[in-house]
């Protein structure tokens, strides 16, 4: 059986791996994002506790994928809770990196006239610091994004959702007649899944970051 | 104006003011932690209702933090604010904020927000609605001088310096506070705009009577802008606070006239306007007058100099009587035409500067739609400046004068208070 005839035969099987392992990525890049951002906000003020945050967050970068999930298979159990927690651990240095550059970014000058025209602590953050944060959090949301697609592979390991079971079935089962093609339909997908998601924040960059601060 | 028909429905007419504060600074004080002096030291100042008073001084020497502390971006370490009589010192800063207008360096345009937006930022906070919002918007874009059409709906990054300026008065007057900060708001556009925007400022200033602070390290600026000056050295001491007249004439110390720099006669040019000078008559004849009639006027009388205007009444060109005789019956092409005019509204300085670059040494005054109105000559310039001076160095004399009684009673009323102080303190 050929590559392709392996693809028209498993396509049903493949859409969906491929569509768990978006859908994953996805609503973890959203739990990362939104705590990654808050650890940024919570953070960026003071040089020590931004230092602290990226270093930790760097931390654990630096665990192996496997190792981590492995970690995790004895806490919270097989599938999709170790999943979640590993992807969004992951997700969260090049956010918290990011907001916390992008806010410290923003021209002293401008957090002065806010506060001189009478904005609160809070509509000066969410009215003037993170919308001019804004590109530099959604770079740092990008770069995640890559290297979960990339990770979430790994989650198959404990028997989480995805494509990474096409690899693990391929590698599992080397010299049968489809080993190959199972392990280049994981691979190719997850690249194709990558590009039409990078493909999808140029689009959302171009729908939320204002037009006055547009490169 | 407009805003008066709308506040009865505003939700909070009473933030609604239309003519300046008075603000007292009572033995303000910040002292940063670490450092020994304080870096503002004991102000006491008292600012009137709709004057506009500048700090000038050094850099560092304190006045941009004196200002701060008035919307208490920074927080005195000690002393009081009053604002129209009442106590801010300890009042919540952020309300206190949208009610003082507050102009910056740079102008403080927030980039993701267009021009709009930008303005209505105040308002929006306030709880304005939408119409009214926008109709202030717009209001305020005409005030500033810039067609609301236009400029509506850009982003900063699309106006150039002296619009974003612009734009930032425009935001920090959008809610019609009593008081206007300016924290050197001209200092980073060029000299030919800065000179714009003051004007504007000028006449912004005529029309809403606000109370405005503003600093600069620029003395020529503080002159043209301040009713009076309040000239600072390091920690924020006040050196001299008077009237620019005053500092011209009579500065109190050699830190303020080192300060005036040279040139205080010059300077003091910039003080008077044209109007207020002896402006005199030249013989004028028009462009639609028959050639004859021109040779007549000179035959007639002595006069050597005769100024020609134009259909619409606009000085033309100076024609003397040689240029009449090498003219051959058409005035084409004599005479020396008027390069430049000044209206009534000119500074003497501009004046003097006009007459100065003219070969005949004088300059043709212009009323609104540039027609003829006067001449003035450098005569007329120097003995207007003799007079002022003359008159201003009374003035300052008489000045002291009343300070120095006023020390001398103080003085001894400190005295009689101390010497009862003590005998109470020797009885007990």
């Amino acid at each position: 059986m050929d590559f392709w005839e392996y693809l028209g035969n498993r396509h049903e099987q493949l859409l969906m791996d491929a569509w768990q392992h978006a859908s994953a990525v996805f609503q973890c890049m959203v739990l990362a994002t939104v705590i990654g951002v808050l650890i940024g906000v919570a953070t960026y003020h003071s040089g020590w506790a931004s230092g602290l945050a990226t270093t930790g967050t760097s931390v654990i970068l630096t665990i192996p994928s496997l190792a981590l999930i492995g970690l995790l298979v004895p806490m919270v159990g097989l599938g999709v809770p170790p999943t979640v927690v590993a992807l969004t651990l992951y997700g969260l240095l090049p956010i918290v990196r990011n907001c916390v550059v992008g806010l410290r970014g923003v021209d002293p000058s401008l957090v002065d006239a806010a506060k001189g025209i009478g904005m609160s602590r809070l509509a000066r953050l969410v009215r003037v610091e993170l919308p001019l944060a804004w590109p530099p959090i959604l770079t740092g949301i990008r770069v995640s994004t890559q290297m979960l697609m990339g990770i979430a592979a790994i989650a198959a390991y404990a028997s989480g959702p995805g494509l990474g079971n096409e690899i693990f079935r391929g590698l599992g089962s080397l010299g049968s007649s489809n080993a190959l093609n199972q392990v280049l339909a994981g691979t190719l997908g997850i690249i194709v899944l990558a590009l039409l998601f990078d493909a999808a924040y140029v689009l959302v960059g171009r729908l939320t970051i204002p037009r006055g601060i547009r490169a | 104006m407009p805003e008066t028909s709308a506040s009865p429905a505003s939700p909070e007419p009473g933030e609604v003011l239309h003519t300046g504060a008075t603000i007292e600074l009572e033995n303000l004080t910040k002292r940063y932690p670490g450092s020994p002096q304080p870096s503002v030291d004991c102000v006491n100042m008292e600012i009137r209702a709709g004057e506009t008073v500048i700090f000038v001084g050094p850099s560092g020497c304190g006045k941009s933090t004196t200002l701060k502390m008035i919307n208490r971006l920074i927080e005195p370490t000690s002393g009081r604010i009053r604002i129209n009589g009442e106590d801010v010192t300890h009042m919540d800063p952020v309300r206190l904020r949208r009610k003082i207008g507050y102009a910056i360096q740079s102008s403080g345009l927030f980039p993701h927000m267009t021009v709009a937006q930008n303005i209505a930022q105040v308002p929006r906070m306030l709880g304005w609605n939408k119409a009214r919002i926008r109709d202030r918007v717009e209001e305020m874009l005409d005030l500033v001088g810039l067609d609301p059409g236009e400029f509506h709906g850009r982003y900063p990054r699309r106006l150039s310096g002296g619009q974003q300026q612009r734009v930032g008065v425009a935001r920090a007057l959008a809610a019609d506070p009593p008081v206007l900060l300016m924290d050197e708001p001209f200092g980073a556009v060029d000299p030919i705009t800065r000179d714009h925007l003051q004007d504007e400022l000028i006449r912004l200033q005529h029309e809403l009577h606000k109370t405005i602070v503003f600093v600069t390290h620029d003395f020529d600026e503080a002159i043209k802008l301040g009713d009076r000056i309040a000239v600072l050295r390091e920690r924020s001491h006040i050196a001299q606070f008077d009237t620019p007249e005053a500092i011209l004439t009579n500065p109190a110390d050699d830190f303020v006239s080192g300060f005036v720099g040279a040139g205080a006669a010059l300077k003091r040019l910039n003080l008077t306007r044209v109007g207020e000078v002896e402006i005199t008559d030249v013989p004028t004849v028009t462009v639609d007058d028959p050639l004859q009639n021109i040779f007549n006027r000179f035959r007639g009388s002595g006069i050597n100099e005769i100024l020609l205007l134009d259909r619409r009444g606009r000085p033309y060109k100076w024609l003397r009587r040689g240029d009449l005789m090498r003219a051959r019956g058409s005035l084409a092409r004599a005479g020396t035409p008027v390069v430049d005019t000044v209206t009534r509204d000119a500074t003497l300085h501009d004046a003097l500067e006009a007459v100065l670059t003219d070969a005949g040494g004088r300059v043709a005054v212009t009323g609104r739609r540039g027609q003829y109105e006067g001449v003035v000559d450098m005569e007329t310039l120097m003995n207007s400046v003799h007079e002022l001076l003359e008159a201003d160095r009374l003035d300052a004399l008489a000045h002291q004068h009343d300070l120095e009684e006023a020390r001398t009673q103080q003085t001894h009323t400190e005295q009689e208070g101390s010497a009862g102080g003590d005998s109470g303190e020797a009885r007990a």
